[in-house]
């Protein structure tokens, strides 16, 4: 059972942001959203890493994302025992395609669970869960 | 045409532990004691070994980075060729294949396979997939994806894609329940029905309890040897046909389509090396950690269309009297499932090539087909898949 001082401070996992990361997760900071795309072959990925997982290639962009995109895929998760996500049920896990191409895993809030539908269209929401750490999360879009 | 080292190698001796519960047992002790029977099964000693594969670096597997070095030293053993290979639960069958190439290169001779964890029991960290948020964990773990909600993804994809139901999920739950009362061991034998399944609480949409497999304390190993050794030994040979192994995951943007498995891929390298065909495959054991992990598996392999899997398992094919039977032992679903369950795979495929199921024994098995599923499929997973034979 969450006990009150669980229940006050931030207790999901955070990430162990390194080196090669760091640059997407002060973006989220900063409430902007960017993928990766190779400058050699073009390939755009997610998640951020420092060679092209296509070629190879060192040489990237990062591409700003308009914040758009849609539910692939999604789960209304009634049980999780783990810290933090135990006294936050029901929550929605779910894959959102980017309008610019790529997936990632994330959570759609800001809606009654029931009401979430595979190619839903979601925008962006930031969420600054510590001083330190933005996630990344999507609501329905307006 | 198969593969040259098709049906040169065979396994000769096979155990899975009877245990379900082991509380305040290491699961090294369930380790020793299926080597032991699986060695005992097969005629051999210790000494006999000279080749050893286990994966056991999950929590309730009880080693940590070096693991296939410490149950070595734990059950005795001193290996010339070892494999570590943890790729979630198909490893067991991903070492078979392994040990075919080491046993025909000359690497080893006799090669002891094992598995063990006591998932239920164990009191030290959990069972979840990338626990640790560095590296790719730190995409993932903070938005919670349990296993039970990654599963769940590629069901809820699926039903989207070609409009399989709760139901088509749950006849796979029921027949799985329904082979388990033949099996004195099984952890649940109670029959259940479809509606019994669609009642349980949903733990992450649309999976609800009974799509899940269960969690218990258990273990087995096998032995493999050359096919020409194999035949001066005392127990029915099951030869190795055909085996394959792949990889998938859901991120990369060359992507792995989401409703199929990397099974597509090792099944289809199975079949090739084996110079065989769906239709050719008498029972399946089929990984069930979910009802979705055995719907996707039955279409990756071609035992039906892209899609049909539903309508395949609703009407009746997985039953012993259907196209298809499968998970004779009564699965994951309702008979063992520690942490993994590839080992159990292999096993039951060798018992039923042997004739020693009794009651749950396929008429005429001559071909049997293990495909094990490790890993998330909802984010990333493993396949591997093995073709036996008696013959």
């Amino acid at each position: 059972m969450p006990d009150e001082k669980e229940k006050r401070r931030y207790a999901k996992p955070l990430p162990h942001i390194d080196e090669e990361t760091r640059p997407w997760w002060e973006a989220a900071q900063r409430h902007e959203l960017y993928i990766q795309q190779c400058r050699d072959c073009g390939d755009r990925r997610f998640h951020p890493r420092t060679l092209c997982t296509n070629c190879m290639s060192s040489r990237t962009e990062w591409v700003k994302c308009g914040g758009r995109g849609k539910v692939y895929t999604f789960t209304v998760t009634n049980q999780n025992g783990s810290a933090g996500f135990r006294d936050a049920l029901p929550y929605v896990l779910a894959w959102v395609e980017l309008d610019e191409g790529v997936k990632l895993l994330t959570n759609i809030v800001e809606c009654p669970p029931a009401q979430v539908k595979i190619d839903m269209p979601v925008e962006v929401v930031f969420d600054d869960v510590t001083p330190d750490v933005t996630l990344v999360k999507f609501r329905p879009a307006h | 045409m198969p593969a040259n080292w098709s049906g040169q190698v065979a396994i000769v001796g096979a155990y899975e532990s009877g245990r379900r519960r082991a509380p305040g047992l290491h699961p090294f002790a369930i380790q020793a004691e299926c080597a032991r029977g699986a060695l005992s099964d097969a005629g051999l000693e210790l000494a006999d070994v000279d080749g050893f594969a286990t994966a056991a670096s999950f929590p309730a597997e009880g080693a940590r980075e070096m693991a296939v070095a410490e149950v070595a030293e734990y059950l005795g053993l001193h290996p010339r060729w070892v494999d570590g290979t943890d790729v979630g639960g198909a490893a067991p069958i991903s070492h078979a294949g392994h040990a075919v190439a080491a046993i025909q290169a000359g690497l080893a001779e006799v090669v002891l396979v094992t598995y063990a964890a006591c998932g239920y029991s164990w009191p030290h960290g959990t069972a979840d997939y990338l626990t640790y948020a560095h590296g790719p964990g730190q995409w993932e773990l903070p938005y919670g994806p349990s296993t039970v909600a990654t599963y769940a993804l590629a069901a809820r994809r699926h039903m989207h894609d070609y409009g399989t139901t709760a139901e088509d999920l749950a006849a796979i739950a029921v027949q799985c329940r329904a082979n388990a009362a033949a099996n004195p061991d099984a952890r649940y034998t109670a029959p259940i029905s479809v509606d019994d399944v669609l009642a349980s609480p949903v733990i992450a949409a649309p999976l609800h309890r009974l799509d899940c497999c269960v969690v218990t304390d258990s273990g087995g190993a096998f032995v493999l040897t050359s096919a020409r050794r194999a035949k001066s030994m005392s127990s029915r040979p099951a030869y190795l046909l055909g085996f394959g192994e792949a990889l998938g995951q859901v991120s990369m943007s060359q992507m792995w389509p989401f409703t199929a498995t990397a099974a597509a891929a090792s099944g289809a390298r199975a079949f090739q090396t084996a110079g065989m065909r769906p239709a050719e495959i008498d029972c399946a054991q089929l990984y069930d950690s979910f009802t979705i992990t055995v719907l996707l598996a039955l279409e990756d392999l071609g035992f039906c269309g892209k899609g049909e899997g539903g309508k395949f398992a609703s009407a009746g094919e997985l039953a012993p009297g259907g196209q298809l039977p499968i998970n004779t032992d009564g699965g994951g679903l309702s008979s063992n499932h520690p942490g993994m369950r590839g080992i159990f795979l292999v096993i039951e495929a060798v018992k039923q090539l042997r004739g020693e199921c009794g009651p749950r024994q396929v008429k005429d098995c001559a071909v049997a087909l293990c495909n094990g599923t490790g890993g998330e499929l909802g984010t990333r997973h493993s396949a591997a898949t093995l073709i036996l034979s008696n013959r």
